[in-house]
C-alpha cells in the first residue's frame, strides 16, 4: 500500500534559524518501510553526518525493531547527542544500548585446509569401512545368538522385508528386465543376421542374461528402491528418537531392525535376479521370434545345451551377496544419520550410490574368481 | 481496548473430516491489541481452528478472515502480506534443523530481500537479546538446544518480523514451571513492547490465568462461551464446569501443601 509513497514522506527538516530539527514522522516499521528501506537509510545518513541536528522522534506513529535497528545504524551506534524520543521508544534504545557489540561472523579459512580437504574424506572413508565391518560382525554375532535361540528368531520382520524388498518389486524389475531383454536380443540379432549365425542369439542372450545382466540390473534396482527406503526408515527413526525407544526397551536395534533387513534382502534378492533373469530373457525371445523368426520352441529347447547351469548358480549367488551388501549398506549409513534434516537426505543419497558402486564392484569380483564357471570352452 | 477494530473474523466455520464433523457454524471474532486463548478438551479441534486461521488448512465452508481480507482465495501479493503480519510459535518449535540459531532468525528477514547483512544481524542479535538468548548460543544447532531454548528461538524467529498478529500453539507445554513462568513474562514483556495480538492455544491453567484478555471455549462442535475469565467462570457448561474444577483442585493442593 505504500508502493509509491516517496522517502521523504518519513521525515522532514525544519531550520528555524538556531536549531535544525530533523523530525520523524508516520510507521517506522518494516512492513511500512518495505523496499524504501535502504533509500531511507541513505538519506538519513546523510543528514547524520551534522552533529548538531536535533533527533525528533515524539512524531513517530509506531516504530518497531527494524525501525530503531536503522535509526542506530544511520546514527552509528551510538546515541545522538541532542534527541527527543518518547518513553517506550526510550526502552527500545536502552535494549540495543545494552547489547554487546558483536560483528557479523566471516567464515574464516583455515590456514591447513589443503589438508583437511585431502584428509577429511579418507578419514570419512575409514570410519564407514570400519563401521561396516563391525555391523558384519554384529550380525555374525546374532547370527550365532539365533541359532542358539531358535525361538527368538525375528521371523515376522523377516518376512515384511521380504514382502516389501521382494514382491513389491516385482513390477519394476518385471519391465526393465523385459525391456533390456527386447533391446539386447533386437541389437544382437541385426548384427548375427550379418554374418549369418542367427542361431547364436540363444548363447548370447542366455550367457549375458543368466551371468551378468539379470543380477546386476535387479541388484541396482533394488539398491536404489529398498537401500534408500531402508536408510530413510533407520534415519526417520532416529529423527523422531524411536531407536532411542527401542534400546531403552532393550531391544537392540542389530537384531530387531538390521538383522531382519539383511537376512530378508539376502533371501529376496536371487529370487529377484531369477525373476529378473526370466523376464528378460522371455522378452529377449519375443524379439528374437520377431526379428529371426526364431520359433519359441527352439528357444527354450537349446537354452539349456548352450548356457551350462554353472551360470545360473552364479547369478543366483552374486543375489545372495549383492543383496546382503545393500542392506547392509544401507542400515550403516541409516544409523549413522544425525537428527536433522539436511542429514537425513545426504545419508540416504551417500547410501544409494555407494550401494549401486559397491554392487558393481561385487559383480566385477565375481566375474574375475569365477572366470572359468560356466564357461563352454 | 473494546472499540478496537477486529483482526480476525471467522464465521459460519465448518471443518469434516471424513464423516467426523469437528466444527460446525463456529464463530469467533479476536479484536486488535488482546490475548485470545482457545480451551477445549482434546479432540475440540483448537488446533486445527488455529491452522486454518494460518492458511495452512482449508475448512470445509465458511469465512475466515485476516485483517479484514478472506483467508482463503486471496492474491498472491496479499497473501505475503498477511504472512509477513503474522507470526506463529509451533508446539516443537519447527525449527529449521539444519540451520543455526542465528539462520534461523535471519530467514524471513533475508527472504525480504531488501535488508543487507548488516542491519539482518543487528535485527537478529536485538531479537535474540529480546527472548534471552545469549549472543554465544547464536551459532548452536537446534538439535543442541534444551527444550526452553528452542521454545525461546521459535519466539524470536515468530517476531524476526514485527508481527502484528501472534499465534502460539501450546506456548508452555514441555516447559517445567519456572521457565513456563519466565516464558510468560516474556510474552508479556513482548506484547507491551511491540503492541501485539495474540491469539493462544493453551492446556495450561497458569498460562491461561496470566495470560488472556480474553478466553474462547470450544466444545460441541463450536465456541461456547466467549469471554474473560470471570464471565466464563460461570458459564453453566459441563466442560467448563470441569475445567475450572481442575483448576480449583490445583490452588486447593498447593493451598494444603502449605
Amino acid at each position: 500500500m505504500n508502493k509509491h509513497k516517496s522517502v521523504s514522506d518519513w521525515y522532514q527538516l525544519v531550520d528555524d534559524g538556531t536549531v535544525q530539527r530533523l523530525i520523524l514522522t508516520g510507521n517506522l516499521t518494516l512492513a511500512a518501510l518495505d523496499s524504501n528501506f535502504r533509500q531511507l537509510s541513505g538519506e538519513l545518513s546523510r543528514h547524520a553526518r551534522n552533529a548538531r541536528i536535533l533527533w525528533d522522534l515524539s512524531d513517530i506513529q509506531r516504530m518497531d525493531t527494524a525501525g530503531i535497528v536503522l535509526l542506530w545504524k544511520v546514527w552509528g551506534k551510538k546515541r545522538p547527542d541532542t534527541l527527543i524520543l518518547r518513553p517506550e521508544h526510550e526502552k527500545m534504545l536502552k535494549r540495543i544500548e545494552s547489547l554487546p557489540e558483536t560483528a557479523p561472523r566471516l567464515k574464516k579459512r583455515n590456514p591447513l585446509w589443503a589438508i583437511h580437504a585431502i584428509g577429511a574424506p579418507f578419514l570419512l572413508f575409514w570410519a564407514n569401512l570400519s563401521g561396516m565391518i563391525m555391523m558384519v560382525g554384529q550380525l555374525a554375532l546374532d547370527s550365532l545368538f539365533f541359532l542358539r535361540h531358535p525361538a527368538l528368531i525375528p521371523w515376522r520382520e523377516i518376512s515384511a522385508n521380504l514382502y516389501r524388498t521382494g514382491t513389491q518389486a516385482l513390477g519394476i524389475t518385471a519391465l526393465v528386465g523385459f525391456l533390456i531383454g527386447v533391446v539386447l536380443s533386437y541389437l544382437s540379432s541385426e548384427q548375427l543376421q550379418m554374418f549369418g549365425a542367427d542361431i547364436f542369439i540363444v548363447n548370447i542372450l542366455g550367457i549375458s542374461i543368466i551371468r551378468e545382466l539379470g543380477p546386476l540390473l535387479a541388484a541396482i534396482l533394488v539398491a536404489g528402491r529398498s537401500g534408500s527406503s531402508m536408510t530413510a526408515q533407520l534415519g526417520v527413526m532416529r529423527v523422531t528418537q524411536e531407536l532411542d525407544a527401542l534400546t531403552v526397551m532393550g531391544i537392540p536395534h542389530s537384531q530387531r531392525l538390521i538383522f531382519p533387513k539383511i537376512i530378508g534382502l539376502g533371501l529376496a534378492m536371487p529370487l529377484l535376479v531369477l525373476w529378473t533373469s526370466a523376464i528378460a530373457l522371455i522378452g529377449g525371445m519375443v524379439a528374437a521370434e520377431i526379428q529371426l523368426g526364431l520359433s519359441y520352441h527352439y528357444f527354450v529347447h537349446t537354452l539349456p545345451e548352450s548356457v551350462p547351469i554353472g551360470n545360473l548358480w552364479l547369478g543366483l549367488g552374486k543375489g545372495v551377496v549383492c543383496g546382503m551388501a545393500i542392506a547392509l549398506i544401507a542400515c550403516h549409513f541409516g544409523l549413522r544419520i544425525k537428527p536433522n534434516t539436511e542429514s537425513l537426505g545426504e545419508g540416504t543419497t551417500t547410501s544409494v550410490v555407494t550401494a549401486i558402486t559397491i554392487v558393481i564392484i561385487i559383480d566385477a569380483i565375481f566375474a574375475i574368481v569365477f572366470s572359468d564357471v560356466g564357461i563352454v570352452r | 481496548m473494546n472499540d478496537a477494530p477486529y483482526i480476525i473474523e471467522i464465521e459460519d466455520l465448518q471443518t469434516r473430516f471424513g464423516q467426523h464433523i469437528v466444527h460446525q457454524n463456529l464463530d469467533l471474532r479476536v479484536r486488535q491489541g488482546e490475548i485470545l486463548t482457545l480451551v477445549g478438551g482434546s479432540g475440540s479441534g483448537k488446533t486445527t481452528l488455529l491452522r486454518q486461521m494460518l492458511g495452512l488448512e482449508t475448512p470445509a465452508g465458511g469465512v475466515v478472515k485476516i485483517f479484514g481480507s478472506s483467508r482463503y482465495n486471496c492474491n498472491p501479493a496479499l497473501n505475503k502480506s498477511i504472512r509477513s503480519r503474522t507470526g506463529v510459535l509451533f508446539q516443537q518449535g519447527a525449527l529449521f534443523s539444519a540451520l543455526t540459531v542465528y539462520d534461523n532468525v535471519a530467514l524471513p528477514l533475508r527472504e525480504l530481500r531488501i535488508l543487507d547483512e548488516q542491519t539482518i544481524h543487528d535485527l537478529v542479535m536485538v531479537k535474540l537479546n529480546m527472548v534471552a538468548i545469549e549472543p554465544e548460543h547464536a551459532n548452536k544447532m537446534p538439535a543442541n538446544l534444551s527444550g526452553g531454548m528452542i521454545k525461546r528461538v521459535s519466539l524470536a524467529r515468530a517476531l524476526a518480523l514485527d508481527p502484528e498478529l501472534l499465534f502460539l500453539d501450546e506456548p508452555t507445554a514441555g516447559l517445567d514451571p519456572e521457565l513456563s513462568e519466565s516464558f510468560v513474562q516474556l510474552i508479556l514483556d513482548m506484547r507491551r513492547e511491540l503492541n501485539l495480538t495474540i491469539v493462544m492455544v493453551t492446556h495450561d491453567i497458569d498460562t491461561l490465568a496470566a495470560l488472556s484478555d480474553r478466553i474462547a471455549v470450544l466444545a460441541d462442535r463450536k465456541v461456547v462461551a466467549a469471554g474473560t475469565l470471570e464471565e466464563i467462570h460461570h458459564y453453566p457448561h459441563p466442560f467448563i464446569k470441569n475445567f475450572f474444577k481442575t483448576m480449583h483442585n490445583k490452588h486447593q493442593l498447593i493451598g494444603n501443601r502449605e
